[in-house]
């Protein structure tokens, strides 16, 4: 649009630049509010806090309770879960970090590192399989003795550790706590 | 159109000539009705009606659907039984369109393999090819969203799996799956969304549809010689070509209507051959089906998806090279999306100076292992993860960007092809000149 030869810059090309400036900017503008609706709504976005009350959960058996529109599964671990799980070597580990929302992001993949009690009996973790948030499948399924994805195959241990297959992760402990013996708050 | 001489249309009556002067749309269908086509144009060159009569069905049936469907997650898998019990014709309609889905990806993967055996994505045709690329991809995505619209349990586990593909993407993938979801997990706002882009995506194919079309009535069509039509005057052109109508779209309506013969067939007595039973099962959050499996015409780079796990060399090794960003999980997606790039690339990736395969013979056998592959990916993805699937799943998966990557380049060096006829004419009377004993092949 410009004829000119005047590279230092004229007038009309200040106008042009100032005019195509202001057309992206306005461009933008229109085109956020439209990206930005399709992100999770207010109502969505409330963090609802859920207590489970687990006073029914049996010695070696699992509760799975629906939060956030996704499965957490409470386990009440026997001993000799308990037992199998502590004797894992975190170098036979895929992902060596405990993805514990509740400790640091260092903390590594101890099996202690993974319950909500010391003892190790409450293992509460998302049911929802690290590779593409299938449900696994529970009560000792797959070839280490805790969970296994019906999906694509991926297999957990008994502190919901990624042993084989191809989720890249453990499964994510979420924030708990115990409100008091019976009852535990997520979130 | 078409560069290939040929006569235009001319405005006779009066009142054509008083609108050819304002819009000269009768020309426009003239010319496209008319173009010049290649008389030895073979079977396989009828799968293009095909396609455009089944995104014509999917439209007119989805319309009608869309009447009487909800779409809320406490209502859409009732609305659906509604439209199977209460809505007159209903059962009909949806059959048509499920199984519609069917067809249209049964006759797009004929449609490519076309292409891709007699050369049709090579030059001057990469545009043609690379926006039916893009109408194949787009047509991926509706059907997969349409297939969520049901709201049984493979509907979400399906819909829960492939969103859960872009968390894999390093940094901003949580945020990015959230943004698509409108939620932590496939919930209401995911439904409502893919109902409004499953609507609006079938009229963006129709566009491309007729990009697609305006590209090869530019270039002229290919042929089962990939010789080009000859182009020097009016009478040479005419040697060989024939005007699309009437000639091939009578061959291609007879197609059509021994095709819609087994379709019908099919929608009215097997209707839920092709899909799952699960999906009768209202979608639950808290329990995934024991076997999640896509419809079939996703099956091939679904099993692409799967075959990459951590424990393949290569994936270890990108894993270790990428400092742990291109994971296991990362790799089989990029693998799944690269499967379908490399076909788009394949213009750029073929080297040979020949364009028809039939002129190929060392082409023809490498080929014929691509669709062997294609059936065994297929297979691979209908079957739950074993040992020996994962082997026979990566072994085909190496071979599908084997053929892409490594076969399509070197094969242009190393073959030596066979002689293809001078002219279209020339092909068209070895077949076809003694009308007594017959076509010769």
């Amino acid at each position: 649009m410009s004829q000119t030869d005047d590279h230092a810059g004229s007038r009309r090309d200040f106008l042009y630049y100032a005019t195509a400036g202001a057309g992206a900017v306005a461009a933008g503008a229109a085109v956020w509010p439209l990206v930005n609706q399709m992100n999770p709504t207010a109502d969505v976005q409330a963090l609802a806090s859920v207590e489970v009350d687990v006073s029914a959960v049996t010695e070696g058996s699992q509760l799975t309770v629906l939060w956030r529109g996704k499965p957490v599964f409470i386990r009440y671990r026997n001993a000799a879960e308990i037992e199998g799980a502590r004797a894992v070597a975190l170098t036979d580990l895929v992902d060596t970090k405990a993805e514990n929302d509740n400790l640091t992001a260092e903390a590594q993949a101890t099996d202690e590192n993974r319950t909500l009690d010391p003892e190790g009996k409450w293992l509460v973790m998302m049911g929802v399989c690290t590779h593409l948030g299938c449900v696994p499948l529970g009560d000792g399924a797959g070839d280490f003795g805790g969970w296994f994805c019906p999906c694509h195959g991926s297999h957990y241990d008994q502190a919901g550790r990624i042993r084989k297959g191809p989720a890249p992760r453990n499964l994510a402990v979420p924030v708990a706590s115990f409100v008091n013996e019976t009852t535990i708050k997520l979130g | 159109m078409a560069g290939i001489p040929h006569d235009h249309y001319e405005p006779k009556s009066g009142f054509e000539k008083w609108l050819y002067a304002r819009l000269p749309i009768v020309g426009l269908l003239h010319s496209t009705l008319t173009i010049p086509t290649p008389k030895n144009l073979n079977w396989m060159w009828i799968w293009g009606i095909v396609l455009t009569f089944c995104l014509g069905l999917q439209i007119v049936t989805g319309i009608v659907l869309a009447m009487h469907y909800t779409p809320h997650v406490d209502l859409a898998f009732a609305s659906v039984e509604h439209i199977m019990r209460d809505v007159n014709g209903g059962v009909m309609l949806r059959y048509l369109h499920a199984n519609g889905a069917s067809l249209f990806f049964f006759a797009v993967y004929m449609h490519i393999f076309r292409g891709l055996y007699y050369g049709s994505y090579k030059s001057p045709r990469e545009v043609t090819w690379v926006i039916g690329m893009v109408i194949y991809f787009l047509m991926v995505a509706t059907a997969f969203m349409g297939y969520v619209l049901p709201w049984g349990q493979m509907s979400f586990w399906g819909a829960t799996v492939i969103t859960g593909l872009f968390s894999a993407i390093p940094g901003v993938g949580g945020a990015l799956q959230e943004w698509l979801l409108g939620g932590f997990a496939v919930g209401n706002a995911t439904l409502n969304r893919f109902f409004s882009l499953h609507y609006l995506l079938p009229f963006v194919i129709a566009g491309l549809v007729g990009l697609h079309i305006w590209a090869f009535h530019t270039t002229g069509n290919n042929n089962p010689t990939g010789v080009e039509v000859r182009r020097g005057s009016k009478e040479e052109a005419e040697k060989d070509t024939l005007p699309f109508w009437p000639y091939f779209v009578i061959k291609d309506l007879f197609a059509l209507a021994v095709i819609l013969t087994v379709f019908f067939a099919i929608v009215g007595f097997m209707p839920n051959f092709l899909g799952e039973p699960d999906n009768y099962i209202q979608a639950d959050a808290m329990k995934t089906p024991s076997h999640i499996v896509p419809e079939w015409y996703l099956l091939p780079f679904y099993a692409i998806l799967r075959s990459f796990d951590n424990t393949v060399w290569a994936v270890q090794l990108v894993q270790f090279l990428t400092f742990g960003i291109v994971d296991a999980r990362l790799f089989g997606v990029l693998a799944m999306g690269a499967a379908i790039l490399v076909m788009g690339l394949a213009p750029w990736l073929d080297t040979s100076s020949v364009r028809s395969g039939r002129y190929r013979p060392m082409f023809k056998a490498w080929f014929a292992v691509l669709c062997l592959d294609f059936v065994v990916l297929a297979w691979v993805g209908s079957q739950l993860p074993t040992p020996f699937t994962s082997w026979v799943g990566l072994i085909a998966s190496t071979y599908w960007f084997a053929y892409f990557l490594v076969i399509l380049p070197l094969l242009g060096v190393l073959e030596k092809p066979t002689l293809a006829p001078a002219t279209i004419e020339e092909d068209f009377k070895s077949h076809y000149a003694d009308p007594i004993s017959g076509p010769a092949e």
